[in-house]
């Protein structure tokens, strides 16, 4: 008997250990989700600063991780996706250098003064990411900070002498596979089975976010070497590229899914400082006017004399009221009347200040950088000179409506080639601009909370005003999954982006 | 030596501890052989805890029973939605016991116990999909209760006493879902504090109805367990005046609820039957309200719990001289009411099997061994009530989150004890 016992208790013990709760239908049985028509086993994804996971002005490494191509590839994990390698960088600080030297600031983190006010700062400590000697790739994300449409088939983006002079990306030269190698070449040798490409955004964003201080090429040139860095590419030149990228990435059969271009104007960087931002007593409204009010009566002259129309004269009007006024701006889309006031008898310094003066209308966007000059007095010892008031704002503080619309047209364009080549290809079309609309506009709801555009607190958008957080990537990500699930017949599980981060607390 | 590898396998095993809540009804290897039933059986001084007014109707001097339970215990946590999994890390929960009995005289007993009714060891993996509500917690209370039985008559007996806790926490979970230090370290905080003591009692009757039925009540207080100037210490904090997290002093109050139970038993030949119900006034339970002593910000959790029910059923059967064996049933309510279904207690209904035996060695030792198998369906379950908090700027808080999903639990307990009369 006592053997029995023995026994029992050892035939118990066998069975207790191996008695884990197991569940009917379990997310990790093989079936449960269901790939549908696509193959997740090599996913590559290609882009920008996007793709690559940037946020608050730096690529840094918990911010690659929260990439929303990182964030779909865990997914995908449940759907026979395999591995996925990123170019992470040495730390989460985010500058870069180049041959030891920096290149590129560190990240900005929200800091807060004695007070408690939120305010953001460069994250300070000596960045360990160089250049010339990070990992060699491919990786599988193939995002590279700053890429516009272009650069994917440039050949030397990635070459490390090319970055000194400019010719070349920092981010791409420290994994290019060599110095001569394009962006295209290195995704296209993984072999991917599934692929997302999302490219173009900055072949808009450089001219919005320098307030329009470069070309709309729109109808104009396609020669890439005429281009500065804030031109607008022409959706000439923006089809033919981007056909031929998509044409090289379904060449091996592989699936995918095309993102089209948001609307950068509805980011943090264009709507957190409001178009009237002038606070003036009556007193010194009238002052103010006092100053203008030769400029005004020069608008009746200017218009008598056939320099400028009736209505380039009534936008041009300066007035400012008791209560909040809009600041004065240089506005390069007006008539330079510079060399006719100097003709007038005005001095030049004058006349350059009045050649394209206006105020800032209701529809125009100021950026974000120009909160920390609007209101300031640049130069000590005269300290009338305020900008907004008696001193423009530049042309890069401003986009205006007129820079608004050619910014709109050429995203238009690119989406529209996007959508089609979508179609010609079978492939995936991620309506981002609706999306980001959505949530600019609405709000997305998630468990939790209601993710905005609002700046700091809106929880999409890190503190660069452009990028999103890792929150607003995981919604980037959901978005694309629905987009791929629809369009492959696919199951793939989503993430609850109320588990994400949005921006970083810290006091240097 | 076989058999203390063999113990030292089962042991090895696994963890969580309970019955509904961090209820552990596991006060006796006779008893649980039975369902856990005992309010209305005269066996041995297991009686102290399930009935202290029956010690006077034991048959011997002295009556001593010790034992211990290994719990077994694991519980599985899945999100179809998000593709989430999770499961509790090995360890194991040996809730004990010790009673003994003395007769005075014709109607007058004394008894002491010493058990473990309340506890609970649950942990998950570090920052797991739950780790805002938790990471793992270890909650142990030690109940000492001296007895005294008087028969009234030879049928109506009374009996009762004080009871001593003593129990201690360790809570650690994250602050929320996503705030973590400038290298993405997640945000936490540990709770501890030991030799939380409080006082309570138990009152009881039992009737014996006829030759062959027996009735017994039994109530035992409720013992609220007040931490006061407890350990609380933070973690990964952010470096930033919008975090003010700091290590502190905490006090929460951690209510032993009230149980009521009734029941009886029936003699019929060798065999024995036996019901017991109980009533646990889980209601108690409204909230872990941390109050930490500086100026971080309270965390109240909601619980809501409600009075729940158990249903004990037992039978008995005197096979030979040396062999008695016993099986059992019980249905076991869960306290947890929909929408405040928390990891940290992960319980829904469950159904009680049990059985065990005695083995009679010479007249006054017997070795009581038994074993629980507890069955719960996958309940699909959420805790609705998570407040995001302090931690990022306004507007990122004070919102309800959810955290659900589906659970599956698995409970084994053997268990091994030996009784002693003289």
């Amino acid at each position: 008997m006592k053997n029995t016992i023995k026994f029992m208790i050892g035939l118990l013990a066998i069975g207790l250990v191996s008695c884990e709760p197991e569940f009917e239908n379990a997310v990790t049985d093989e079936g449960f989700y269901d790939a549908g028509d696509a193959d997740f086993s090599n996913y590559v994804s290609l882009g920008n600063s996007l793709t690559a996971g940037y946020a608050d002005g730096a690529l840094y490494r918990s911010g690659q991780e929260d990439s929303y191509p990182n964030i779909m590839a865990e997914q995908f994990g449940f759907v026979g996706g395999g591995d996925f390698t990123q170019p992470l960088t040495s730390d989460n600080l985010g500058g870069l250098l180049l041959g030891g030297q920096q290149i590129l600031g560190n990240r900005l983190v929200l800091s807060a003064d004695e007070n408690g006010n939120p305010f953001p700062a460069p994250l300070a400590g000596t960045p360990t990411t160089d250049v010339t000697t990070s990992a060699t790739g491919p990786f599988n994300n193939m995002g590279v900070p700053g890429a516009k449409s272009y650069h994917l088939k440039t050949p030397g983006y990635g070459s490390v002498a090319g970055v000194a002079n400019g010719t070349a990306n920092p981010w791409f030269a420290r994994f290019a596979t060599s110095e001569s190698t394009t962006v295209l070449a290195d995704a296209v040798s993984l072999n991917p089975t599934f692929f997302s490409l999302w490219i173009g955004n900055n072949d808009i964003l450089g001219y919005a976010t320098s307030g329009g201080s470069g070309v709309d090429r729109t109808g104009g040139s396609e020669d890439l070497s005429e281009y500065g860095s804030n031109d607008i590419t022409n959706p000439v030149v923006f089809t033919s590229i981007y056909s031929e990228q998509v044409d090289a990435l379904v060449a091996g059969g592989a699936k995918g899914v095309l993102l089209n271009i948001p609307d950068v104007t509805s980011i943090p960087y264009f709507t957190t400082v409001p178009p009237r931002s002038i606070p003036l007593d009556a007193a010194t409204a009238g002052a103010v006017n006092a100053q203008f009010a030769l400029y005004n009566g020069a608008l009746g002259q200017l218009v008598a004399g056939g320099f400028i129309s009736p209505e380039e004269a009534a936008i041009r009007a300066i007035n400012f009221v008791e209560g909040v006024n809009y600041p004065i701006m240089t506005d390069v889309d007006l008539t330079d009347v510079t060399a006719i006031l100097i003709g007038a008898g005005l001095d030049s310094e004058t006349a350059a200040l009045l050649g394209q003066l206006r105020q800032v209308k209701s529809d125009d966007l100021v950026v974000l950088t120009a909160s920390s000059v609007l209101g300031t007095v640049p130069d000590p010892s005269n300290p009338l000179g305020i900008v907004g008031v008696s001193i423009p704002l530049t042309n890069q503080f401003v986009l205006t409506s007129t820079e608004q619309d050619r910014v709109a047209t050429a995203g238009a364009a690119y989406n529209a080639t996007i959508e089609g080549l979508a179609a010609a290809n079978g492939l995936g079309y991620g309506d981002m601009k609706s999306a980001l609309a959505e949530v600019a506009a609405n709000g997305a709801a998630y468990n939790g909370g209601l993710l905005t555009s609002t700046y700091v607190t809106g929880g999409a958008f890190s503190l660069d005003g452009v990028h999103p957080s890792p929150r607003g990537y995981a919604f980037t990500a959901n978005t694309i999954i629905d987009v791929i699930n629809t369009t492959y017949n696919a199951s793939i599980p989503k993430v609850d982006i109320g588990t994400y981060g949005t921006v970083t607390l810290h006091n240097n | 030596m076989k058999k203390v590898l063999l113990l030292t396998v089962l042991f090895l095993a696994t963890a969580v501890t309970y019955a509904g809540g961090y209820r552990v009804s596991l006060q006796g290897n006779k008893a649980l052989a039975m369902g856990h039933t005992g309010v209305a059986v005269i066996n041995s001084s297991e009686l102290v805890f399930f009935n202290p007014a029956g010690l006077v109707y034991l048959e011997n001097k002295l009556s001593v029973s010790v034992g211990a339970h290994g719990v077994l215990a694991d519980v599985s946590y899945q999100n179809s939605a998000t593709g989430e999994t999770a499961m509790t890390e090995a360890g194991v929960g040996t809730p004990f016991y010790a009673y003994v009995s003395y007769q005075a005289n014709d109607w007058l007993a004394f008894g002491l116990g010493i058990y473990t009714p309340y506890g609970s060891t649950v942990a998950y993996e570090d920052d797991w999909a739950g780790s805002h509500l938790v990471n793992n917690i270890a909650l142990q209370a030690i109940f000492v209760q001296p007895s005294v039985s008087i028969k009234l008559s030879d049928k109506f007996s009374v009996g009762g006493g004080p009871i001593y806790a003593t129990g201690g926490v360790n809570f650690n979970k994250n602050l929320n879902r996503t705030l973590v230090d400038l290298d993405g370290n997640r945000s936490e905080v540990t709770l501890e504090q030991t030799g939380i003591s409080n006082w309570g009692w138990t009152a009881s009757a039992m009737l014996k109805a006829s030759e062959n039925l027996t009735v017994g009540a039994n109530y035992r207080s409720e013992i609220v367990l007040s931490a006061e100037d407890g350990d609380a210490t933070f973690e990964n904090i952010p470096n930033s005046p919008l975090t003010p997290f700091s290590d502190t002093t905490f006090s929460a109050d951690l209510p032993l609820p009230a149980e009521l139970t009734m029941g009886l038993s029936y003699k019929h030949n060798d065999f024995l039957f036996a019901f017991d119900y109980n009533m646990t006034y889980w209601s108690a339970y409204e909230s872990l309200a941390v109050v930490f002593g500086n100026d971080t910000p309270d965390s109240v959790l909601l619980r809501n719990y409600r009075d729940a029910s158990t249903y004990r059923f037992g039978l008995q059967y005197e096979a030979s001289e040396s062999f008695t064996l016993r099986g059992g049933y019980y249905f076991d309510e869960s306290p947890v009411q929909s929408g405040y279904f928390a990891p940290e207690t992960p319980r829904n209904d469950s159904n009680g099997y049990t059985a065990g035996l005695t083995f009679k060695v010479g007249d006054r030792l017997e070795i009581d061994a038994s074993f629980l198998y507890l069955q719960f369906d996958e309940v699909d379950a959420s805790y609705d009530y998570f407040v995001e908090g302090s931690g990022g700027p306004a507007g990122l808080i004070n919102q309800y989150s959810s955290f659900g999903g589906t659970y599956k639990s698995s409970v084994f307990v053997p268990g091994l004890g030996i009784t002693y009369k003289l």
